[in-house]
């Protein structure tokens, strides 16, 4: 399922890394496709920088293959270098340069590029040109670290978690950005443990967990596999007539699946209004007395849940 | 790459690295401000000064009264009676130099009281015995005069300067370039730019040019300072002071590149410098002279970068020395650089 522009941008073939006796990546196999936003989903230690890592020619791979733009690191790797942009996790760009020094510095480290101050404007930053990097709020050094990956032009941008403690508005500046790229029919490769960025910016999503891809496919289709696109979560009073137990309710109309966790009941629902009268019922019938329910769309979130059972924000 | 295009990101790398230093306070203080501070305070303190007189203390006696006469007037020499307690606490605590017990009898001997291991103690001895024995009536059988030179370049600042110089270029080669790029491959701004196009000979030659340039401007100001506020002599070329400075500027350069090659904390980078640099500061010649050590410690200290540095430096401003005369020096100096560049390249890591 490739975007505009077709051909493969990244493809990855059983990539494994270890860090002497651990392995980080235990064999992770994907393509993407140019002009498309692939998203690296999962939660923190899971596997996903030293993914992107490996593919930005910053990390060996302990055995696989990798092929980024149709080359191999190793072989070309300058020529390979020259159509990257790359947004590292956390960088601490040099607190005394200017906006506009730093992002002119990177456009002279590329042969072609963007005019420096063309791309300042675009991540919103023309007021800090002269401004220096230390004054920058986290948002704005965010927007910044993104400038400096699109000032050489790149075909094919990795951005690794880029709104990790970010404030919602810097968040949504930096998914606007990310958006005007993927507009021009560029590559993108994101991490996140994010799943409202994850939903928001990726055509594909592979979600990692323990170094391995657990589950692949558009957003959409990821919400589907849970078999219904809405969930309702319920509470009972304690005290009553003890626990409340998903298997009690996974013969009820539109149910698809449930699971039990920490004290709520989230049941994977079709159709919501089929479903909660009867829900209602049974938790009476049972002795229970409802302390609350809820009904939301299912999320990227509830896929992750209902594959591991964990939180992606879960240490 | 064209090499227009990597001309113009080796000169942006520069340029960075060059905006960064001068606009970090610290950075300016250590280089232009603390070398020309210290110098102007030693000069004050090691100016030059009448000598100071000895301090004699006479012990009460039968002839305390004969020797504090004959010590009256006596050159260089102020005596003064004191008891016995308060002259062995005045001699323990160094404000007196020699103490002199005096008998009845002239025919008797005199006994001085000092501390042999004080140089103090030893001039005060003889300037008072000289006194006492005049006084008695002794002939100089030799007759002598002194006459005074006061040679500009001589003095102890005229000493201290070139050191300084040599000790400011270790400090900013080893802080400019291990301390830096440590601090880059914490923030993770090194593996940054390693994922860009950048060569990574050009970004460590920027780093060298940065010491390059701030080489001429950090030797400039000491030895400018020291030139007009001081009366240090240059008399050596000027060419030939800066291409020794340059030399050393490289070869710590390249020792700040290899202490910081694998560190991933400023800890460890700095206490491998101070490691480093310690002993220099104490054993290169810096405050005082190498010569001062026992011959063997001088065989092994005169292999020392900084010391080679400054034995350079010296030669070239106070003897007006050759740059060639100083080949032993330059080639210990270009040894170090050499060896310590290329181990800190072999085991250099980017993240």
């Amino acid at each position: 399922m490739t975007a505009a522009g077709g051909g493969t941008a990244v493809a990855v073939r059983d990539l494994r890394k270890s860090y002497g006796p651990v392995e980080a990546v235990r064999g992770i196999s994907f393509d993407i496709g140019a002009g498309e936003c692939f998203g690296l989903l999962g939660p923190n230690g899971a596997g996903k920088t030293t993914t992107v890592e490996v593919l930005e020619g910053l990390l060996p791979a302990t055995a696989g293959e990798v092929e980024v733009l149709g080359r191999r690191w190793g072989e070309d790797d300058h020529e390979i270098r020259e159509r990257l942009g790359v947004c590292l996790q956390q960088t601490v760009l040099p607190e005394k340069l200017e906006v506009g020094e730093t992002v002119s510095l990177f456009r002279a480290l590329y042969r072609d590029g963007r005019d420096p101050g063309e791309v300042v404007r675009e991540v919103g930053l023309q007021e800090k040109t002269r401004a220096r990097v230390g004054t920058l709020s986290g948002g704005q050094k965010q927007r910044l670290a993104v400038a400096c990956a699109l000032v050489g032009d790149p075909e094919l941008l990795f951005l690794d978690e880029p709104t990790t403690g970010l404030d919602p508005q810097s968040r949504r500046q930096v998914w606007e950005i990310v958006n005007g790229f993927k507009k021009r029919g560029r590559t993108v490769v994101l991490t996140t443990h994010y799943m409202d960025e994850a939903e928001r910016l990726c055509d594909r999503i592979a979600v990692v967990d323990h170094g391995r891809v657990i589950a692949r496919g558009t957003p959409r289709e990821l919400i589907r596999s849970l078999g219904g696109d809405h969930v309702i979560e319920i509470a009972v009073e304690e005290g009553g007539a003890g626990e409340l137990r998903p298997e009690d309710l996974t013969d009820l109309p539109s149910v698809r699946s449930v699971l039990a966790e920490a004290g709520h009941v989230l049941l994977t629902v079709t159709e919501p209004h089929v479903a909660i009268a009867p829900l209602l019922e049974r938790v009476a019938a049972r002795g229970f007395s409802l302390a609350n329910l809820a009904t939301r769309h299912a999320s990227l979130e509830d896929v992750f849940v209902s594959l591991t059972g964990r939180h992606l924000r879960d240490e | 790459m064209s090499d227009r295009a990597r001309l113009r990101a080796f000169l942006a790398l520069c340029l960075a690295r060059f905006r960064e230093g001068y606009r970090e306070p610290e950075v300016l203080f250590w280089a232009f401000v603390f070398p020309v501070l210290l110098s102007g305070a030693l000069a004050v303190a090691f100016r030059e000064r009448a000598p100071e007189p000895s301090r004699a203390l006479v012990l009460p006696g039968p002839g305390s009264d004969r020797v504090l006469a004959a010590l009256l007037g006596a050159p260089l020499v102020r005596a003064e009676a004191a008891g016995e307690e308060e002259a062995a606490r005045s001699l323990r605590m160094g404000r007196a130099d020699v103490l002199i017990s005096a008998p009845a009898d002239p025919a008797s001997p005199v006994e001085y009281r000092l501390d042999p291991s004080r140089p103090e103690a030893g001039i005060a001895r003889a300037r008072v015995d000289d006194a006492l024995q005049r006084a008695a009536g002794r002939r100089d059988p030799v007759a002598s005069r002194e006459v005074a030179l006061r040679d500009p370049g001589g003095r102890y600042v005229d000493f201290l300067v070139p050191g300084l110089i040599g000790m400011n270029l270790m400090s900013a080669g080893m802080w400019g370039v291990g301390y830096a790029l440590v601090d880059m491959r914490i923030k993770k701004l090194l593996k940054r730019l390693l994922a860009t196009p950048m060569r990574p000979a050009d970004f460590m030659l920027a780093l060298m040019a940065n010491r390059v340039v701030s080489t001429f401007l950090e030797v400039g100001a000491l030895l400018g300072f020291a030139s007009l506020a001081l009366g240090v002599p240059v008399r050596g070329a000027l060419a030939s002071v800066l291409a020794v400075a340059l030399l050393g500027a490289m070869s710590f350069a390249g020792l700040g590149l290899a202490v910081a090659c694998r560190a991933r904390k400023i800890e460890t980078v700095s206490g491998l410098m101070n490691l480093v640099m310690m002993p220099m500061f104490v054993g290169s010649g810096v405050f005082f002279s190498v010569e001062r050590f026992p011959d063997s410690a001088q065989a092994v200290l005169r292999l020392l970068p900084l010391t080679a540095l400054n034995d350079a430096l010296r030669a070239v401003t106070l003897e007006g020395a050759g740059l060639l005369s100083q080949w032993p020096q330059l080639v210990v100096l270009a040894a170090w650089g050499t060896v310590s560049f290329a181990l800190g390249l072999r085991l250099f890591r980017w993240s």
